[in-house]
């Protein structure tokens, strides 16, 4: 991936954005256990699979959603912001997707 | 070629020297199983047998040995870390450097040279200064020194770096050196296989069975092995690895890039970090700069380096070293680092029974490849942390109990 397709600027070269970490949705921290808040703070998904992740664009300061696979840095699809709140469909599994 | 040099090679008389034997199916069971034959693996492997005695050990390696990081490292050792457990444990690991050719009868072309890490700023020259006052509470020699300092260490380097970074100090470490990282993994290897490890290339680990939430065995490309006791030492591959057990860690993978120049003469005695401008560089006893930067921008398990990485290493080596501006880059490479949120390693113990971690080594792992080897073979046949891992426990995240170390890592990552 040199070159990353933006919602809202189109195909720009990938230094021009920002890596904003996998979209992660947060426990209530007033119902949740101590477990529960210590895994959400630190643990992450740390293998490779597809994924749907914060990127910025920040020359506009654009932020947008990448569903991308980190095995193979391919871009499945991008999404406005707003899809986050509406509930992203989980990836399909990353199967298959080696190389 | 010589006709005599081909007709040496080709001869009975003169077979080529193996380093390990060559072993045709597993074992239905070991007593320890390490997956990864890096240096790591190789090491905890090398030190069971000697130290402990447990020799019915299998080394499982999905490639070839040491070709993940430990081959693809820029080879430098130092203990002038931040964190009074990270300068104990390094301090240790360079301790056992110092014999280590002796011990593997094998020359590691280690090479003490000094190690300054530059500052450009007052922050850097700040933090310098407590790092130079932690070691030296632990007996490591590491010194704040002043920019002519700098200048007498390395007299071929621009002071004004430019002019849009100048160097205002460093923190000089006497004991810094580098290492020939394949002969390390080699030195290791050949070690364990003579005390009767078995070292399987080629074998990938395709499952890890559980009973009771105790380990069981490991299934592989070539079949199943019963084991009580499994050892992961296997860098950016580690959260593969822990989805088998269905453990959860901090550990985010991203890819570290390096590259070398074309050999030149020797004029760069002394290891040179700057986490200003992003580089780490020595020289190796080919002529190469062995040059790196800090971590690629985003999460990504692929190998391919990117001309990104030389366009902006290259700027910045410029910036210090402007008459290395007709050299030529030879080759350049990435390996894919384990990183914690910490820049501490994440080792020993987990909440799997029989399941032990070397993990988490980020950037930041060559140096460490004895201790590691050391305390994790301990921490293995006893079953309990070797107390100079202590501070790297897997449970620290959920204490909120880190041990901060990204002040120590080479570069501002």
């Amino acid at each position: 991936m040199k070159i990353l397709v933006c919602p809202l600027n189109g195909p720009r070269p990938v230094t021009e954005f920002a890596y904003g970490g996998e979209v992660r949705h947060s426990p209530d921290p007033d119902t949740c256990s101590d477990a529960e808040w210590s895994n959400y703070v630190f643990n992450r998904s740390g293998s490779p699979q597809p994924k749907y992740e914060w990127w910025c664009h920040i020359a506009s300061g654009f932020w947008f959603v990448v569903l991308r696979d980190t095995m193979r840095d391919v871009v499945i699809a991008t999404y406005p912001a707003e899809e986050v709140r509406r509930g992203l469909a989980a990836p399909a599994s990353s199967a298959g997707a080696k190389v | 070629m010589p006709y005599r040099l081909l007709r040496f090679g080709l001869s009975r008389k003169h077979p080529e020297p193996r380093m390990f034997t060559r072993h045709d199916s597993l074992k239905t069971g070991y007593d320890v199983v390490i997956i990864g034959a890096g240096g790591h693996g190789l090491a905890a492997a090398y030190y069971l047998t000697r130290d402990h005695g447990i020799r019915n050990v299998a080394v499982l390696e999905k490639g070839y040995l040491g070709g993940g990081n430990t081959g693809r490292n820029t080879t430098i050792i130092r203990s002038n870390y931040l964190t009074p457990e990270g300068v104990k444990f390094y301090d240790e690991s360079v301790r056992l450097w110092q014999d280590l050719g002796a011990d593997f009868d094998l020359n590691l072309f280690y090479s003490t040279r000094g190690h300054y890490t530059l500052a450009h700023t007052d922050s850097a020259m700040r933090t310098m200064r407590w790092r130079a006052e932690v070691n030296k509470h632990y007996g490591v020699r590491s010194e704040a020194v002043d920019a002519a300092f700098v200048k007498r260490g390395i007299p071929s380097i621009d002071l004004s770096c430019g002019g849009h970074a100048p160097i205002l100090g460093a923190l000089f470490h006497e004991p810094g050196a580098i290492a020939r990282h394949d002969a390390v993994a080699w030195g290791y290897g050949r070690g364990a296989d003579r005390r009767g490890v078995e070292i399987h290339q080629q074998t990938e680990v395709t499952g890890i069975r559980l009973q009771g939430g105790r380990v069981a065995g490991v299934d592989t490309t070539r079949g199943s092995i019963a084991t009580s006791k499994v050892l992961c030492a296997v860098a950016g591959f580690t959260p593969r690895i822990l989805d088998m057990v269905d453990l959860h860690t901090p550990i985010y993978v991203h890819p570290l890039q390096a590259m070398v120049s074309e050999p030149v003469k020797p004029w760069l005695d002394p290891i040179i970090v700057s986490g200003s401008l992003h580089v780490y560089v020595s020289q190796s006893a080919r002529g190469e700069l062995v040059m790196g930067a800090s971590l690629d921008p985003y999460e990504l398990h692929a190998t391919r380096p990117t001309l990104d990485f030389v366009e902006g290493l290259a700027s910045h080596m410029l910036d210090m070293f402007p008459f290395l501006g007709e050299v030529k880059v030879n080759r350049q490479w990435a390996g894919l680092a384990d990183m914690t949120p910490d820049f501490a390693p994440i080792m020993g113990l987990t909440p799997v029974e029989g399941f032990y971690l070397d993990a988490g080594w980020g950037t930041w792992g060559f140096k460490a490849t004895p201790v590691c080897g050391k305390t994790m073979s301990h921490t293995v046949a006893t079953g309990r942390n070797h107390p100079l891992i202590e501070g790297f426990g897997f449970d620290r995240f959920a204490r909120y109990r880190l041990t901060g170390e990204k002040g120590a890592a080479s570069v501002g990552h």
